[in-house]
């Protein structure tokens, strides 16, 4: 699950910023008088650590840009018909045209708002998050998703709309393909 | 060549101004903190406050602890800037003025007015309220934040003026001679760089800021005139994330200034120096649609020039800002006060902050943890960590005794308490953000409550750190009735 990796690496790079600086802390203590030589081979350091951060960043950087959500020719996995959903949000509740969905066919869901801004944020059975997009007065949002796995799955609002924001649930229908 | 030994610059008392910032920054941001208290601990369902309760705090969190940033910051860049260039204490008495109006309308509104549409307030949420407040607490609000923007704006100008009089030009105040030409070692020093750049950046952003809130004034009572809300959104988001990154790059002029104080090692502009924070005037301005990559309509290049810059923006600070101050202590023979431990460690909170911060700007990753608690996890690890503390730094030094004078048992535990609270905290919000826990929802799902709870736990720990920080701020100005006392105290290193 993305959700894991991305928490897992935060961490990794959380602990090695923090592993630096409690190195460099724990050595704070006894001075080296001559700055400028220190300073030399820190620069050298320096350089070493921006070519690592370099490759550590750029890789992952470019390599993601490789699967947008807001490619039209986006592959989804399964194949079939698709199935068209038009998904409108209004202060506090979802107008969705069909409830019911077949896992392993594509869905693309046309998103807008009839008053003020919501967030369309689609969560699995197991309540993490799968797609989301804005929903925005004169705007039409396009999500497309294949669902893999049959179950309820809920819609909920992930941009603040007011009083009952977090009230603002609608449920999708997930079958199998017949 | 640039000069690599340490002349120690000649301190000049801590200005009334400037006092009279961190006591206003001491009060509100302590208010900020219970109000964010009182919201996880409604969240965690230890306390039972209702929805609008919680979204009027939350309006308030938001908009207070943005402009508080900005005060705190300004106090810390007008205090040093003023070393090297000429500042009009008027302006600064006159953005202070400015900001406590505003705060105030903000208050009425949203406490008289229950005017809650979020400090962000996207368009058209103030004037669709449902009927739950009136156009006039919205037009209250968004003035509010038009009144304090202009004073910040002033603020700005002022700073520009005092600049381009002694440097001859904001390019010259950024390092340009040095940075395109040779490196002769007089490149204006840190603090003048960072300055500028924030200037440059804010001036722009507030303009922008300014924009928006006047013209949704406007439609507040003539709807006719209609506002695009894409174009809205995008205006809104370009201002707040200019505006609440200068204050970091106003805040970290403290670690410019003083840990070269405390580890008699100077911190100079150098070519790469200059290359870094002219990047950083650039990549500020031009990363905001990070915040946009969810709304699909923006043009593709906007977002992926977001999701590029998001990465490239962490160099700085962790090439240059935080490997600069690591050089700097690394055995320095430094002695440790709660000043310098709490600049050493915004450093940490600075950068390892940027870590989830940037991660969460790629457009994959964003498409499922946009507006989850995973935003807030990483935005309160730099500010809480980072800024709050180069603020809380730089309030221990400049009410320092004297040189030698120890810390008291009460400020380390607060020191630890603080920092431990702080990652708890931010950590609570980053693990319920992968768990995909919504962002800004006043009741959570049981399944989410015991992150709330644990949230809560390490947030009470940050709020009693932050009434030892600001109770002893204010016991030690109270004693330092001279001028002279309130001279910051150079001394924080070993003979």
């Amino acid at each position: 699950m993305l959700q894991h990796i991305v928490w897992t690496i935060s961490l990794a790079l959380m602990m090695l910023v923090a592993f630096g600086w409690s190195f460099v802390m724990l050595r704070s203590g006894i001075r080296e008088e001559e700055f400028a030589p220190l300073q030399k081979r820190a620069y050298r350091l320096r350089t070493r650590l921006f070519w690592g951060l370099v490759a550590l960043f750029g890789l992952p950087m470019l390599y993601t840009l490789f699967d947008l959500p807001y490619d039209a020719l986006r592959p989804a996995e399964g194949a079939g018909a698709v199935q068209e959903v038009k998904a409108t949000g209004y202060m506090w509740r979802w107008e969705v045209s069909t409830e019911e969905l077949e896992a392993n066919r594509p869905v693309v869901f046309q998103v807008s708002s009839g008053d003020v801004n919501h967030g369309f944020g689609i969560y699995d059975p197991d309540m993490k998050i799968v797609a989301q997009t804005q929903a925005m007065p004169g705007v039409t949002n396009t999500i497309r998703h294949t669902f893999t796995r049959p179950g309820v799955y809920r819609v909920m609002c992930l941009e603040y709309c007011g009083v009952a924001h977090h009230n603002m649930v609608a449920e999708l229908n997930v079958k199998e393909r017949s | 060549m640039a000069d690599y030994n340490y002349v120690a610059p000649q301190e000049h008392a801590t200005k009334g101004g400037v006092l009279a910032y961190l006591l206003t920054t001491a009060a509100v941001l302590l208010l900020m903190m219970l109000f964010g208290l009182v919201m996880r601990a409604e969240q965690a369902q230890l306390i039972s406050i209702g929805a609008n309760a919680f979204y009027q705090l939350m309006t308030l969190h938001g908009a207070g602890m943005v402009g508080i940033a900005g005060i705190a910051g300004a106090a810390i860049m007008w205090h040093f800037l003023g070393q090297y260039v000429r500042l009009s204490t008027t302006v600064l008495y006159a953005n202070l003025a400015l900001f406590l109006v505003g705060v105030a309308m903000a208050i009425g509104a949203v406490f008289i007015g229950n005017f809650h549409g979020a400090w962000t307030f996207l368009f058209p949420l103030p004037g669709n309220s449902m009927g739950l407040w009136s156009n006039e607490a919205a037009a209250t609000f968004l003035a509010g934040m038009l009144v304090l923007g202009t004073g910040f704006l002033l603020f700005q100008l002022d700073i520009a003026r005092a600049l381009i009089a002694t440097y001859g030009g904001l390019g010259r105040a950024l390092g340009w001679p040095q940075l395109f030409g040779h490196d002769d070692g007089k490149a204006p020093p840190p603090t003048v760089v960072a300055s500028a750049m924030v200037t440059v950046v804010n001036i722009v952003a507030l303009v922008v800021g300014a924009s928006i809130l006047a013209m949704m004034l406007v439609n507040l009572y003539y709807p006719e005139f209609a506002i695009d809300p894409l174009l809205a959104k995008g205006m809104i988001y370009f201002f707040g994330h200019v505006f609440i990154n200068a204050t970091i790059y106003m805040a970290v002029i403290a670690v410019y200034e003083i840990l070269p104080r405390y580890t008699h090692r100077p911190w100079k502009a150098n070519k790469i120096f200059l290359l870094s924070w002219n990047c950083s005037t650039l990549m500020v301005m031009f990363i905001f649609p990070h915040h946009l990559l969810m709304d699909f309509a923006f043009p593709k290049w906007m977002l992926v020039m977001g999701h590029v810059i998001g990465y490239l923006n962490t160099f700085p600070i962790l090439i240059v800002t935080g490997y600069g101050a690591l050089i700097l202590v690394y055995r320095s023979g430094i002695v440790w006060d709660m000043a310098s431990r709490l600049l050493a460690v915004s450093m940490l909170g600075w950068a390892a902050g940027a870590m989830p911060a940037f991660i969460d700007g790629t457009i994959r990753v964003n498409y499922i943890m946009h507006n989850t608690l995973w935003v807030p996890g990483h935005f309160h690890t730099y500010l809480l960590l980072g800024m709050v503390a180069m603020v809380f730094g730089f309030m221990y030094y400049v009410t320092k005794p004297a040189a030698q004078h120890k810390d008291a048992l009460i400020d380390r535990l607060a020191y630890w308490a603080y920092v431990v609270g702080s990652f708890g905290f931010a950590l609570a919000f980053l693990y319920a953000g992968k768990e995909s826990v919504a962002r800004r929802y006043a009741e959570h799902l049981p399944a989410w409550v015991p992150y709330d709870r644990i949230g809560t736990a390490f947030a009470t720990l940050v709020v009693g750190a932050a009434l030892v920080f600001v109770g002893r701020f204010i016991a030690r100005l109270a004693h330092a009735r001279s001028a002279h006392l309130r001279a910051p105290a150079p001394l924080g290193v070993a003979a």
